[in-house]
């Protein structure tokens, strides 16, 4: 029944994020760390 | 790059364990269908990056401070349910409702490309786009929900009853009341919409 509605595809083939705003992501990923004392977790961002 | 055969369960794990490539990898998967999602609900370029970005920064501390995800196989549906709050969080911040509109920038209908640019025909097919969405805006939420993501987000039926949590049954009933009372407002309008 799914093929019923899936033939015509509206949605965008190339609706993409700027690669500046990957890459922020991926160097707060990389400096982010997350250290847990006690039950306080403590995020570090390195610079 | 082999790693990109490996599932999202797998490189989620990766991650966690400190693999950082492996986060570039989910997102390389995914990006298109996270960021065509928010831009179908907030149609502003800006915004769009401002909320995908903040989704994967709360994915990232999500996952790195190991408080939550362990559903296999559903990365996508959890990434997109937290966009899903953030653009309800802006709106309600901004007290306000996502404005819909036409812009030269996008139309939601736009991605269907013409290959010889008719003036005439981008007329016509602008008008069918403003009334198409009229049109999806009447429909009951569960069903313009199913519309929306099936057409304008490219989802599966898998995901998005992975999405809206209720079966793929429900959601494949959802899109035949969806075309059913489409089809009826047409006729009852009698709306012309060339194909």
């Amino acid at each position: 029944m799914a093929k019923l509605y899936s033939k015509r595809k509206l949605a965008p083939k190339k609706m993409l994020p700027k690669k500046e705003t990957i890459r922020l992501i991926l160097q707060y990923s990389c400096a982010l760390s997350i250290v847990k004392v006690g039950n306080i977790n403590f995020d570090l961002i390195a610079n | 790059m082999a790693k990109s055969n490996l599932s999202d369960a797998i490189l989620v794990n990766n991650y966690i364990a400190g693999d950082e490539n492996s986060l570039a990898l989910l997102i390389d998967r995914h990006q298109s269908r996270i960021y065509g999602y928010i831009f179908s609900k907030v149609s502003d370029r800006d915004l769009t990056e401002d909320i995908f970005q903040e989704t994967f920064f709360k994915v990232i501390h999500t996952l790195k401070s190991k408080k939550y995800y362990n559903e296999e196989g559903k990365f996508l549906s959890w990434v997109l349910r937290i966009a899903s709050n953030l653009i309800v969080d802006k709106f309600r911040n901004d007290k306000k409702m996502p404005l819909k509109r036409d812009t030269e920038e996008f139309s939601i209908f736009s991605n269907i490309t013409d290959s010889s640019p008719d003036i005439e025909k981008k007329l016509i097919k602008s008008q069918v786009d403003i009334d198409l969405k009229m049109i999806i805006q009447k429909l009951p939420h569960d069903q313009r929900e199913v519309i929306m993501m099936r057409y304008y987000s490219d989802m599966s039926f898998k995901e998005i009853a992975d999405f809206t949590g209720v079966s793929v049954n429900t959601t494949l009933g959802r899109m035949r009341y969806a075309i059913t009372n489409l089809r009826k407002v047409i006729e009852k309008n009698k709306i012309y919409l060339p194909s």
